[in-house]
């Protein structure tokens, strides 16, 4: 018999109107409705969201954790960046 | 002044919860993969919530003082209202998921038609449980879809699902002195009433899943009129143990 894995599916949650959907976790699933329905049934049994996005695993993809170096450790000093930086007027104190 | 029938109604819902919620129970630590045992899990307390308010709703009825406890745990087999649909064993996954479909389609039109139940706390409690099993309808039929338009296990095992469930269906509809009853004074709505909504949420989706219908038999379960298949007293036996063994404990 052929036991192929259902593929891998990401879940994100929205947890009230207004905020982000956030990562939360994943399941395996056989299409999208399925997946989404097995993330409604994992996910959201404590009233954790209102709405859900899932994503095929396959379709993201992720920067490379061994060029972490080159691609982040850059913005280290530049401070300037940052508003805080800069010191305010006080005339725009509440900025 | 509570009438028998508005009581046997309200048990009938009841038990119906609460027998598939038992079985449904029975999958936990044996569901084929982790999202579908939550699911399954997650369907069992939804019916046994429901169960829950119907058994304290028909304990109030009753006013004999006793409790949903007493009427889940105390009574004996005959005196269960439950179809007998609900207490067949769960089988392979397919039967379990095929069950739940063809009950959560009747239990749909069931709620609908009881949010206006001139007894308003059934109203209260069709509306509550209406959105549950919106959901159960909706998962279950999706299942139903893969499973009999899957691979050819797949199909000959749900076919032989639905051919072995089938026949219990027609009890779903089967006139009855206490839905005439309880139509009259508008309490309920008779079972039989149901039929067309059911068959036209049941047939697009078996036949989405490329599966048959069997033909209508004779046969007639008649688990309402509490006479049950050899099945309920073994249930029985596992969920009455605690409060047998144990009268009145709690946790």
């Amino acid at each position: 018999m052929d036991r192929k894995e259902w593929p891998l599916w990401e879940v994100f949650i929205r947890s009230r109107n207004g905020l982000d959907h956030k990562h939360c976790g994943s399941v395996h699933a056989p299409d999208a409705p399925m997946a989404l329905q097995a993330a409604r049934d994992v996910y959201t049994r404590r009233q954790e969201g209102v709405s859900i996005w899932v994503v095929q695993a396959d379709h993201i993809h992720a920067s490379d954790p061994d060029a972490k170096a080159e691609m982040f450790d850059p913005a280290d000093d530049k401070i300037y960046r940052h508003p805080t930086f800069y010191k305010l007027p006080d005339e725009v104190d509440h900025m | 002044m509570t009438s028998a029938a508005h009581l046997q109604y309200v048990l009938r819902l009841a038990d119906n919860a609460l027998i598939l919620g038992q079985r449904l129970s029975e999958w936990t630590g044996h569901a084929p993969v982790l999202e579908e045992e939550l699911a399954l899990a997650n369907v069992a307390l939804d019916l046994i919530g429901q169960s829950r308010l119907l058994l304290s709703h028909a304990a109030k009825l009753e006013a004999a003082g006793r409790n949903e406890d007493q009427f889940a745990f105390l009574r004996a087999d005959h005196q269960y209202r439950n179809l007998t649909l609900v207490e067949l064993p769960n089988g392979d996954f397919g039967r379990t998921v095929v069950r739940n479909f063809l009950f959560a389609a009747f239990q749909r039109p069931l709620w609908e038609a009881l949010l206006s139940s001139r007894d308003a706390e059934l109203a209260a409690i069709a509306e509550k449980s209406l959105k549950e099993t919106r959901y159960h309808l909706r998962h279950s039929a999706e299942w139903v879809a893969r499973l009999g338009d899957g691979t050819e296990e797949s199909h000959t095992r749900s076919q032989s699902a639905l051919d072995y469930l089938w026949p219990y269906t027609a009890e779903l509809f089967t006139e009855n002195a206490v839905d005439n009853e309880v139509a009259t004074s508008r309490l309920g709505v008779a079972w039989a009433e149901l039929q067309p909504a059911w068959e036209a949420t049941v047939q697009p989706v078996l036949a989405e899943a490329t599966l048959a219908i069997p033909a209508q038999t004779a046969f007639r379960s008649r688990g309402k009129l509490g006479a049950h298949s050899e099945h309920l007293g073994h249930l029985l036996a596992e969920m009455q143990h605690l409060q047998r063994a144990h009268p009145g404990a709690q946790w």
